[in-house]
């Protein structure tokens, strides 16, 4: 396992900031460590610092779900947290859960089903729905369209979504 | 937002004492209404003190036999807990109601009671707001108020408490346990949140260094014959035109003990005492349940956009009675409410 420290994004800030802490997170099975100011969100730490961003920004206010991410395998809205509040956390984002050669079955199956069109949001939707499956209280088309329904899309590809989290839900384990 | 410092708290006195000595102190917790209000200016603290780090994530059994909620247990963990879920699904069921998945695992329930109201204007900076700024007016009287308050406003504010989870534990009678300088007390649910009158700034009766440690849910069985009723503009994921917390005990077809509750109709979670006492002796009927909704209804007021609220919320109380009544709805199932 590797450690490195990042200190600030795209260059020395405009201007001195004071309070900068540290904070040590694990990320997608990396430990970083970072110097940041207490108000950067987990969301920022991510795309600012750390340079994943496959982790999206869409409201910044928890009200569209692009910014999910997983958090000691709890799905949260990365936007509405402190990345300081997660000292030592094992977090899991888009670019942990497959990779381009060994894709995550919610990945190919949101291929298969078409599940996006502008793919802004599908990071959001599919860390999301990788949660739901292992929450295991989704059971029906009902119950999966209730449970993702913190995860907006602007395109309205929900049928295809719901389509290829079923299929992927219903798909026995090998 | 603003620039300020953080720290971890190490212990609810210690917790307590850095609130007092300091105006400038928050407490956060789950953080999803905080530091939203934080990015929008509404919210500027200079420190926040994180309490994540104090031992209140537990739900435990009580020496009286009922339930106590750790102020920091979230919310998706208390509402899928399976003491809550057999013994309180009145509480799964609301809490359900509530926000997305991502949110009810951030949000705690210590945290919930402490959510401030979605109206637009205190939103709004640009707009004068009683609440986020006493004295400067209510821009929702005479203003767009679709989504405001029917009972219990006053001439200096017409917000809503937004939260589901609170609605349910006022119809459960819950009390909450509260740290503060001078040690622990308890506050009925009913008496933590406030009406607005002419100081709307304050959401809550705790004093501002106060500290919420537990939510104790009494020894009551309300598990067979209940309804969390939640009607709002989209199918799921918003706050509520108005919801309906009913909860029946029964004898035969007779009510022997009866809790009603509203959401998304006034400043706080809306119980009314005088309803449930039209429908305790009574048999479980429409006409029953349509005289403990007009009761409820009487003293309502509308302010042009919100008026239809209060034949939503009659019509929405004799149908939660009904669902009740019935004993046709569970904890797991709460989505058939919200999928048709």
């Amino acid at each position: 396992m590797s450690t490195s420290t990042t200190q600030a994004p795209l260059g020395p800030p405009a201007i001195a900031l004071a309070p900068v802490g540290t904070v040590t997170l694990k990320i997608n099975g990396v430990e970083r460590q970072l110097q940041i100011a207490p108000w950067t969100t987990l969301l920022d730490a991510l795309r600012e610092y750390l340079d994943l961003t496959g982790t999206k920004k869409g409201c910044d206010h928890g009200q569209c779900g692009a910014c999910t991410v997983l958090v000691d395998g709890k799905r949260i809205n990365s936007c509405l947290t402190l990345a300081v509040m997660k000292e030592g956390a094992d977090i899991t984002t888009i670019e942990g859960l497959g990779t381009e050669e060994k894709l995550h079955p919610l990945q190919q199956a949101f291929i298969d089903h078409d599940a996006f069109q502008c793919g802004y949001c599908t990071p959001g939707q599919i860390c999301s729905a990788a949660a739901l499956l292992t929450e295991g209280k989704a059971k029906t088309t009902a119950e999966i369209r209730e449970l993702m329904s913190g995860n907006i899309c602007r395109c309205g590809a929900y049928t295809n979504i719901v389509a290829a989290i079923e299929e992927v839900l219903n798909t026995p384990k090998a | 937002m603003n620039s300020f410092t953080y720290t971890r708290a190490t212990a609810v006195d210690a917790a307590v004492r850095e609130k007092s000595a300091d105006d400038g102190v928050k407490f956060i917790a789950g953080g999803t209404n905080l530091l939203d209000l934080m990015k929008e200016n509404i919210e500027r603290p200079t420190r926040l003190v994180d309490i994540n780090t104090l031992p209140l994530t537990t739900i435990d059994s009580t020496p009286e036999g009922g339930l106590r909620l750790g102020a920091l247990a979230t919310n998706a963990d208390t509402a899928w807990h399976p003491e809550v879920e057999k013994r309180y699904p009145l509480l799964s069921q609301a809490i359900l109601a509530g926000a997305s998945p991502q949110l009810r695992n951030m949000a705690t329930d210590g945290g919930n009671l402490f959510q401030r109201t979605r109206c637009y204007y205190f939103y709004d900076l640009a707009t004068p707001c009683n609440k986020r700024e006493p004295g400067s007016g209510c821009s929702a009287i005479g203003g767009y108020n679709r989504i405001h308050a029917i009972l219990g406003t006053s001439e200096s504010c017409i917000a809503t408490h937004p939260s589901d989870m609170c609605v349910a534990l006022a119809a459960l009678n819950a009390t909450v346990r509260v740290t503060g300088k001078n040690g622990e007390r308890t506050v009925q649910f009913a008496d933590f949140h406030r009406l607005p009158e002419d100081q709307p700034q304050f959401d809550n009766t705790l004093a501002p260094d106060e500290i919420v440690t537990a939510i104790d849910l009494p020894n009551e069985d309300f598990s067979q014959n209940f309804s969390y009723l939640k009607l709002r503009d989209r199918t799921s994921y918003a706050f509520a035109l108005v919801s309906v917390a009913a909860a029946l005990q029964l004898e035969g077809n007779t009510i022997k003990e009866a809790r009603l509750a509203l959401g998304g109709v006034a400043h706080k979670p809306w119980r009314d005492s005088a309803a449930e006492n039209l429908l305790k002796g009574q048999p479980a009927t429409e006409e029953t349940f349509r005289r403990a909704a007009a009761a409820v209804l009487q003293d309502a007021k509308g302010y042009g956009h919100n008026t239809f609220k209060i034949e939503l919320a009659k019509r929405a109380i004799v149908r939660a009675l009904k669902q009740a009544a019935e004993g046709t709805q569970h904890a797991t199932e709460a989505f058939k409410n919200s999928n048709p």
